[in-house]
C-alpha cells in the first residue's frame, strides 16, 4: 500500500507497479475523480484568463479604474461595476450585520433551546430560497415600498446630504443592498451562532460568578471569545453577496454610473455580465465581460480565503483574543 | 506543609439526617459572629428527573476552610455550585431546601448580588480574552465597586492577595493567556477576590495544575482565609488534609460525615468514610 | 440605582436581540406568504401542462420549463454527484494529508466561484465549440456547483463514522476498500444522501449559470442539444417583462420552484435528524 510520505508521481508509479489488489484499484479510481476536480478548476481559471486576453491586452490594469463603458466605441472601464458591487455589498453588510449578530446572540445565549433550534431551522431555510425568488419579491413587493414610502421619507429627512439625493426611483443601490442584506442573514446567523455555541461554558460562568447579569456575561465574556468566528462569518457572507447575480440585477437599475447617492441606480459586475453577455457586440466587449468575471472571481477568492482562515483560527482552543 | 488544627474546638456540626448518626459533636465556640457564615439545610437537587443531592445539610463556619471530598459523581461539585446558584443556568435543574447567609435564604434573593458576595473559582482556569488588568477589573467595573481612579489600586491589591503581583506587575496590559496555567488560576482567584466576596467557593482549583503551582495556591488559600470563608471541593485528600479546617465526605449525593479534618482522616466515624480515605474505592 | 439599571439593560437587550431574530425569521414568512398569495392565485392545471404563449395571449403554462429544469438538474446530478462522492471518498479514506488539503482547498475554491462566472466557464467550454446553447452546457455548469457540496458532505459524514466500526471490519479480514464499501459508506449514507439532496435542491434554483448555457426556450426542447427552458430562467424573464400576464406566470412558477426547494430541504433535514437520533440511540 502506498505511503503518504512519497510524492504523488512516486506513489502513482508504485501503484501502477502493484496494481493487483482491490485497494490499489480503489485508490486509483477515487484519485482520478479527485484529480478531475482539480483539473476542471484549473481549466476554469485558465479559460477565464485566456478569454479575457483581448481586453487585458488592450487596456491593461487601467481597466480597473476607468469608468467609461461604451460598447459602441469599444471603450471599457470596470470602475462603475466594481464600485456598484462593493457599495451594494457594504451597505448590505451594514444592514445585516447588526441584525444578524444580534439574532445569533439571541439564538445561542438567550433563547431557550427549543425556541433556538426552531428559529435556527427557519433561518437556515431562508438560505435555501433561490436568488431569483428574492428578485421576484424585490421587484413586486420591495420596489413599490421603496418608491412610495421609504425613499421619499429618506429624501425628506436626509436629502440635504449627498448620500440620499433623489429622485425616488424605487430601484437602485439601496434596494439592491436591502435584498442582499436579507440574503446574507442566514449565513451570518448560522456561522456566528456556531462560533458562539463553541465558547466554553466556563467563560460565561466566570462572568456570572462575578455577579454579571445574563446580558453582561454574554456581551463581555462570550461574544469577545467568539470574535474571530463572527468576523469570519462576515467575510464569508460578503463573499457571497459580491457574487450575487439575479436578485441584484432585478432591482439595481442597470446604470453604469458612479453616484454618491445610494438612492441612485447602479450596476454590479455580476449584473452587467448577466445582462450583456449574450448580446455582446464584438470580441473586445466579450473579453471585457470575461475580464470582469475574472476580477470578481479574484475578489471572492480572497474574501473566502480570509473568512475560512478566521474560522479555522477560532477552532483552535485558547486563541480567542 | 502546614498542619491544620491543634486544639481549636469547632462550633456544632451536624451530619445529614435520618439514617446517619452524628459523627461527633463539640460545643460551640465563642466567636465574634454568632453561628456559621453559611448554612445549608435539607438541600435536594435535581437534574431533570435525576436526583443528584439528597437532603444535604452543612454549616460552614466563618473564616474557616471547609473541604468537600468524595469519589467522582458523588455530588460535591453540584452542591458547591448551588451555593452561588451557578447551577441555575443548567436547564431542567431544580433545588429545594434553603441556604442561609446572614439570616436570609439565598436561594430566593437576587442572584447577581448573591454572586458578588459568594465568589467562585473554577476547575480549569478561565480568564477572559482580555488583558490581566481588565480581567481583574471586570467584576469591579460591572458592580460599580470603585471609581475609575481607584480601579488600579483594587487590581494591585487583589493581585497581591493572590500572590501574583510581583510576577505580573510589569505586564498588566498583556493578554491573560500569556500566563502559565498556575498563574492563570491565581489570576482567576485574584479576579474573584477583587469584588471582596465574603465566601469563596473553589471547585477543584488545582486539578489542572502541577504540584508546584498547586502548593502556591494552597499557601494562598491559607493566607486569605482570615478575610474570607473558603469552601473547596477537592479530589485530593492530601490537599484536604493540608489545607482544610473541616471536611465533609460526600457519597452518592449524600453528605455522609462532616467533622474536623483531623478526625475525618484519623478516626473517621463511618465505614464508608474510612474505605474512601484508605483508598478502597473512589 | 446601578442594580436596577443593569437589570433594565439586561431586559432591553434580551428583547432587542429577540426582535432581531424575529425580523430575520419573518423574512422567510413574508416570502412564503407573498408567494402563496400571488402564486396561488395564478397556479392552475394549465401551468403544469401547457406551453407559454406569446405576450398578450392570456393563459398557457410552463410545462416546458418544468421538464427542462428536470432534465438539466438530472444531468447536473448525474455528472456532479459521482465526481463529488468519489472525490470525497478519496479524501476521507485513501489519500494522504497533503493531497486531501489540496483537493479540499480546490473544492472550496470551486464552491466560492460566483455562479455567473461558472456560467461564463461553461459557455467557453461547451457553448462556443458546439456553436449553440444546450442543456448539456447548462447541466455541466450546474454540476460544477454540485461537486463541492457533495464532496464536503461525503468527507464530513465519512469522517463521523467511528473508528470502532472500521476496525471491526478490518479485524474480520476485510481489505481496506471492502471495509469502506461495505461498512463505512453505508454507515455514513444518511448524511451523505442529505448533503446530496440539499446540493441538488440548491442548484435547481440557480439562474445565473443557465443564462448563457441553456438559455431559454418558449417551446419544447428535443434531447439535450437545444436551448432549454428552466423554471428559474423563466421566472426571471417573465418577472422583468412588462406584461401583466407574464408576471402572473412568474408568481406561479416562483411558488412551484420555492415549494420544491423547501420541501427537499425540510425532508433532507428531517431525514438527517432522524438518522442522527438513531445513531445516538
Amino acid at each position: 500500500m502506498a505511503t503518504a510520505t512519497q510524492s504523488v508521481p512516486g506513489r502513482a508509479r508504485t501503484l501502477l507497479r502493484n496494481v493487483r489488489g482491490g485497494d490499489e484499484i480503489a485508490y486509483l479510481i477515487t484519485f482520478l475523480f479527485a484529480a478531475s476536480v482539480v483539473l476542471v478548476t484549473a481549466i476554469l481559471v485558465f479559460e477565464l484568463w485566456v478569454k479575457s486576453g483581448p481586453a487585458i491586452h488592450k487596456f491593461g490594469f487601467s481597466f480597473l479604474w476607468h469608468s467609461t463603458w461604451d460598447p459602441v466605441n469599444d471603450e471599457f472601464g470596470a470602475l462603475p461595476f466594481v464600485f456598484g458591487t462593493i457599495i451594494t455589498s457594504v451597505v448590505g453588510l451594514l444592514l445585516s450585520v447588526p441584525l444578524g449578530v444580534g439574532a445569533a446572540i439571541f439564538l445561542s445565549e438567550l433563547a431557550p433551546p427549543k425556541m433556538s433550534n426552531a428559529l435556527t431551522f427557519l433561518v437556515e431555510l431562508l438560505a435555501a430560497v433561490p436568488s431569483v425568488i428574492f428578485g421576484l419579491l424585490a421587484i413586486f413587493a420591495l420596489v413599490p415600498l421603496m418608491r412610495h414610502y421609504v425613499e421619499p421619507a429618506l429624501i425628506s429627512s436626509f436629502g440635504w446630504s449627498p448620500f440620499f439625493k433623489g429622485p425616488a426611483y424605487g430601484v437602485g443601490v439601496l434596494t439592491a443592498s436591502m435584498v442582499l442584506a436579507i440574503m446574507m442573514f442566514p449565513y451570518i446567523i448560522s456561522i456566528s451562532r456556531e462560533a458562539l455555541i463553541q465558547v466554553p461554558r466556563e467563560q460565561r460562568e466566570a462572568a456570572l460568578a462575578l455577579g454579571a447579569t445574563r446580558w453582561e456575561a454574554t456581551w463581555d465574556a462570550v461574544v469577545p471569545f467568539a470574535k474571530l468566528g463572527i468576523v469570519g462569518s462576515i467575510f464569508l457572507s460578503l463573499a457571497r453577496a459580491l457574487g450575487e447575480t439575479m436578485a441584484v440585477t432585478m432591482v439595481i437599475g442597470n446604470d453604469p454610473k458612479i453616484n454618491a447617492s445610494i438612492l441612485a441606480p447602479g450596476y454590479t459586475i455580476a449584473s452587467v455580465i448577466a445582462n450583456e453577455f449574450t448580446e455582446a457586440t464584438g470580441d473586445i466587449h466579450l473579453a471585457a465581460l470575461v475580464e470582469l468575471g475574472l476580477v470578481l472571481f479574484l475578489i471572492t477568492i480572497i474574501l473566502n480565503g480570509l473568512g475560512q482562515l478566521l474560522l479555522m483560527l477560532t477552532a483552535k482552543p485558547g486563541t480567542a483574543r | 506543609m502546614k498542619t491544620i488544627m491543634g486544639a481549636i474546638p469547632q462550633p456544632g456540626i451536624t451530619g445529614s439526617a435520618s439514617e446517619q448518626t452524628v459523627a461527633s459533636f463539640t460545643p460551640p465556640m465563642p466567636s465574634d459572629k454568632a453561628g456559621p457564615k453559611l448554612r445549608a439545610a435539607n438541600i435536594d437537587f435535581f437534574y431533570g428527573k435525576f436526583q443528584a443531592l439528597h437532603n444535604v445539610s452543612i454549616e460552614f463556619p466563618q473564616n474557616q476552610i471547609t473541604a468537600l471530598i468524595g469519589p467522582s459523581g458523588c455530588g460535591k461539585s453540584t452542591f458547591l455550585r448551588t451555593l452561588n446558584r451557578i447551577n441555575d443556568t443548567i436547564r431542567g435543574s431544580r433545588v429545594t431546601g434553603e441556604v442561609v447567609m446572614d439570616g436570609i435564604n439565598i436561594l430566593q434573593v437576587d442572584v447577581t448580588e448573591l454572586r458578588r458576595r459568594v465568589g467562585m473559582v473554577f476547575q480549569r482556569p478561565n480568564p477572559f480574552p482580555k488583558s490581566i488588568f481588565d480581567n481583574i477589573a471586570y467584576g469591579v467595573r460591572i458592580n460599580g465597586l470603585a471609581r475609575r481612579s481607584e480601579i488600579g489600586e483594587v487590581v494591585e491589591r487583589s493581585l497581591r492577595r493572590a500572590a501574583l503581583w510581583e510576577e505580573v506587575k510589569d505586564k498588566l496590559h498583556k493578554s491573560a493567556y500569556a500566563l502559565s496555567g498556575g498563574q492563570q488560576q491565581r489570576l482567576c482567584i485574584a479576579r474573584a477576590l477583587a469584588v471582596d466576596p465574603e465566601v469563596l467557593l473553589l471547585d477543584e482549583p488545582c486539578s489542572a495544575l502541577d504540584p508546584i503551582a498547586t502548593s502556591k495556591i494552597e499557601e494562598l488559600l491559607l493566607s486569605i482565609k482570615d478575610q474570607c470563608t473558603l469552601i473547596i471541593v477537592t479530589h485530593n485528600m492530601q490537599q484536604a488534609a493540608r489545607v482544610a479546617d473541616l471536611t465533609g465526605f460526600f457519597l452518592m449525593g449524600r453528605m455522609v460525615e462532616f467533622n474536623k479534618t483531623d478526625i475525618i482522616f484519623k478516626t473517621p466515624a463511618r465505614k464508608e468514610t474510612e474505605d474512601y480515605i484508605t483508598g478502597r474505592f473512589g | 440605582m446601578r442594580r436596577l439599571w443593569r437589570k433594565a439593560v439586561n431586559n432591553v437587550m434580551l428583547t432587542l436581540t429577540g426582535l432581531c431574530a424575529l425580523v430575520t425569521v419573518s423574512a422567510l414568512f413574508l416570502i412564503l406568504g407573498y408567494l402563496l398569495w400571488n402564486g396561488g392565485k395564478s397556479l392552475d392545471w394549465d401551468f403544469f401542462t401547457k406551453l407559454p404563449l406569446s405576450p398578450g395571449e392570456l393563459g398557457g403554462g410552463m410545462a416546458n420549463a418544468i421538464i427542462g429544469s428536470a432534465k438539466i438538474v438530472a444531468l447536473a446530478a448525474l455528472l456532479g454527484v459521482p465526481i463529488g462522492f468519489m472525490s470525497g471518498v478519496y479524501i476521507g479514506e485513501f489519500s494522504g494529508k497533503n493531497m486531501a488539503n489540496v483537493i479540499r482547498y480546490t473544492a472550496d475554491l470551486l464552491n466560492g466561484v460566483p455562479s455567473i462566472v461558472i456560467g461564463i466557464f461553461a459557455w467557453t467550454l461547451l457553448v462556443v465549440p458546439m456553436r449553440h446553447f444546450s442543456a448539456w452546457a447548462g447541466g455541466f455548469a450546474l454540476s460544477l456547483m454540485v461537486i463541492p457540496v457533495t464532496l464536503r458532505a461525503t468527507e464530513q459524514f465519512l469522517g463521523q463514522v467511528p473508528l470502532e466500526l472500521r476496525e471491526g471490519a478490518l479485524a474480520l479480514g476485510a481489505s481496506k476498500w471492502k471495509s469502506v464499501v461495505t461498512v463505512v459508506i453505508p454507515a455514513a449514507r444518511t448524511g451523505i444522501l442529505t448533503g446530496i439532496i440539499l446540493g441538488v435542491a440548491r442548484v435547481s434554483g440557480e439562474t445565473a449559470p443557465l443564462l448563457f448555457t441553456a438559455l431559454n426556450n418558449q417551446f419544447w426542447s428535443k434531447g439535450f442539444g437545444e436551448p432549454t427552458a428552466s423554471l428559474p430562467v423563466m421566472i426571471y424573464t417573465h418577472a422583468i417583462s412588462p406584461y401583466e400576464d407574464w408576471h402572473r406566470q412568474a408568481w406561479a412558477a416562483g411558488l412551484v420552484l420555492l415549494g420544491l426547494v423547501l420541501v427537499a430541504n425540510i425532508a433532507a433535514r428531517m431525514v438527517l435528524a432522524k438518522g442522527a437520533a438513531t445513531q445516538r440511540g
